[in-house]
């Protein structure tokens, strides 16, 4: 991985002697709130329902063991012994101290970690494929373009006052499992005619309020270009986006507003102005950097492990475990091994200090000292030999973390919610912890399949329902909390946007709801089709007839 | 108005823990509580609207609390509570995980 150069350290080092005279400031009074507001906000640290919330950067969603004890150590010392990961690869504490948030930030940057550009109208973490480096159908590591564009926008002086907040995710594979079709920038890397690998560009996707898909504006990029062109599609947002109303500011209106081919007009000419500029990538730079995300060297071993199928095929826990936790990884004799924090009737994408070490542990014992993070709130160890499966599985068994559900219906994405976060309209996790505990059945999930659910306690979407196979919607009507259903959303290569059902739902009938929806797909389903494929084929018709007529 | 009354919530800075006001008749100033059992609670809009003054005033020369607002409080099984969910959650406390957090040390952590 990445390790800080002396810039890089000088940086996050001066960031928070900055922050820690902004506190003090504040707290003696020299401040108002009014003016201290975007100074910690700058600094990852929001005012939410309950306390203060710091969100600590994860770039694109990778941390070793040190990184991740540190973590968990924070979590310890300075809050309430957990954090929550997010769906944009990051972790957020939820309890802690206004005055302790400067020894924090010193903690994070003792590990090359921190919190800036976490929030505000900013380049955000560049997010990416959590088996970058170890997927068998990746094209090339997307971690070195992510820490490329991570170097170019931090702290870039003409993008820290953009209309709205930016997010890119970049991916090396076919297979999305970045979402790069609901960002504001999707890198897909692929091979040009003449066989060199470059980039796709997508511009445009969001969910919020007003979902979008992006549009794909340029079909192959050379990687030499990469900076220039994110330069000219941030300049063309800078100058044309909106900055009347926030509900219209983010780059997916602007390109909706301008429409894509104007826009792509207007970036293109700029590009051509700066394409030789200084932000040409230089080869060296680009081998430097790519040198950090050398493959470890991976023993030459078998494909297959007796070890793994000798267990397997005596416990039905381990093999559903390997079923849909396991990946297969580029190396023979090697798996990704998925570690869900989805457990029955928990919050998803909490883990406590504990865990977060025993899985800092685990990464140095199994995994080349790798530990990502996944856009769907999971934690995942690379690159783990195949015939010590069984051993990992029984030490994350110890602190309930070999939940059998990766990919299934109770790995469910969501947002805080109401429970803690100030702009909610209702609550999430307990919709999510009450599925996960009327889906526990181990039988039953696997025999449903594929299915995601996505759940948003408000309209700012940040549980994707939009792009959930089943979303749902938290909202406040009448004083009460109510939720929408969506169906037929993906964030996936084939993505597409949830319709909404019909009306909604009180909080105590939304499960019986989504279990209805699950009869249906599993009377309709023709051989092995997902619910997205029977949803797209037979329509909301059959859905909406069994919900409603019993509702 | 609605329920009994009218309580002045905020945040308190140092933490931003959530932090109620109560008038405390030693020094004429407010005091900030963190139960809402232990609030005052405002019987007429007219003395909502002073404990809200003196609560802003508070805030401003001694950066004790930031957003302070009121909100209408009924009796609900002999228990002080929020008329509207979302400030029954922020009194209580997430009403998830109440083993972890501010709401397993909270004695009267969330029913709702």
């Amino acid at each position: 991985m990445y390790h800080y150069d002396e810039y890089d350290h000088a940086l996050v080092k001066d960031r928070v002697a900055q922050f820690r005279r902004q506190v003090d400031r504040r707290i003696s009074g020299e401040l108002t709130e009014e003016q201290f507001r975007p100074l910690r906000l700058m600094n990852g640290l929001y005012l939410q329902l309950h306390a203060y919330m710091l969100r600590v950067a994860i770039p694109y969603g990778t941390l070793d063991s040190r990184q991740l004890r540190k973590l968990a150590y924070i979590g310890r010392r300075y809050d309430k012994g957990y954090g929550h990961f997010t769906t944009r690869q990051n972790l957020q504490y939820n309890w802690p101290k206004l005055e302790e948030t400067p020894d924090i930030l010193s903690e994070l940057a003792e590990v090359e970690m921190h919190a800036i550009q976490t929030s505000g109208n900013c380049i955000r973490n560049t997010t990416s494929d959590q088996y970058a480096g170890a997927a068998a159908d990746e094209i090339e590591d997307p971690r070195i373009w992510c820490e490329i564009v991570r170097q170019w926008s931090t702290l870039h002086p003409e993008f820290s006052f953009l209309p709205r907040k930016f997010k890119i995710a970049i991916t090396g594979c076919e297979d999305d499992r970045a979402a790069v079709r609901v960002h504001d920038i999707g890198l897909i890397m692929k091979r040009g005619e003449g066989g060199e690998v470059g980039f796709e560009v997508i511009v445009g996707g969001g969910l919020g309020r007003t979902p979008f898909l992006g549009k794909h504006i340029r079909s192959w990029l050379p990687k030499e270009d990469l900076l220039s062109y994110l330069e000219a599609i941030l300049r063309t947002y800078n100058m044309l986006g909106r900055r009347d109303n926030k509900y219209k500011a983010r780059i997916k209106v602007t390109v909706h507003e301008t429409g894509a081919e104007e826009f792509t007009r207007l970036v293109e000419e700029e590009w051509n102005e700066i394409k030789d500029s200084a932000l040409k990538l230089p080869k060296e730079e680009m081998d430097r950097i790519a040198a950090h995300f050398k493959a470890p060297s991976f023993r030459v071993l078998d494909a297959e492990s007796a070890e793994q199928e000798e267990r397997a095929a005596r416990d039905p826990a381990f093999a559903s475990w390997i079923r849909h936790n396991t990946v297969a990884h580029k190396a023979p004799g090697y798996a990704i091994a998925n570690i869900s924090l989805k457990p029955v009737g928990l919050p998803p994408g909490d883990a406590t200090s504990d865990q977060m070490d025993l899985i800092a542990d685990l990464a140095e014992e199994f995994s080349f000292d790798d530990v990502r993070v996944t856009h769907g709130q999971n934690l995942v160890l690379p690159h783990v030999e195949r015939s010590r499966l069984p051993e990992l599985y029984d030490r994350l068994a110890t602190a309930g973390l070999s939940t059998a559900n990766v990919g299934l219906l109770s790995d469910i994405i969501c947002c805080p919610g109401l429970d803690y976060c100030a702009l909610a309209n209702a609550r999430s996790i307990p919709i999510a912890t009450q599925l996960s505990e009327r889906f526990a059945d181990q039988g039953r999930l696997s025999l449903i399949g594929e299915m995601q659910i996505k759940i948003s306690g408000c309209i700012n979407a940040c549980g994707h329902h939009h792009v959930g196979h089943i979303g749902i919607l938290g909202v406040d009507r009448k004083g009460e909390e109510h939720y929408q259903i969506q169906l037929g959303g993906s964030a996936a290569e084939d993505a597409s946007l949830g319709k909404i059902l019909g009306r909604g739902f009180s909080a105590d009938q939304v499960v019986d709801v989504v279990d209805q929806l699950v009869d249906v797909y599993l009377e309709l389903r023709e051989d092995d089709e997902r619910f997205i494929d029977t949803f797209r084929r037979v329509g909301q018709g059959p859905f909406k007839e069994r919900v409603y007529a019993t509702a | 108005m609605e329920g009994i009354g009218q309580v002045v919530i905020a945040s308190r800075l140092s933490d931003g823990l959530v932090v109620f006001v109560r008038e405390s008749a030693a020094t004429g100033r407010v005091d900030w509580v963190l139960q809402l059992a232990d609030a005052e609670i405002a019987d007429s809009d007219e003395r909502a609207a002073v404990l809200l003054e003196m609560a802003l005033r508070d805030a401003g020369e001694r950066q004790s609390v930031v957003d302070a607002y009121l909100i209408d409080v009924k009796e609900e099984s002999g228990r002080l509570c929020p008329t509207k969910y979302r400030e029954a959650i922020r009194c209580f406390g997430p009403t998830i995980r109440t083993d972890l957090g501010e709401q397993a040390e909270s004695s009267s952590a969330a029913e709702k």
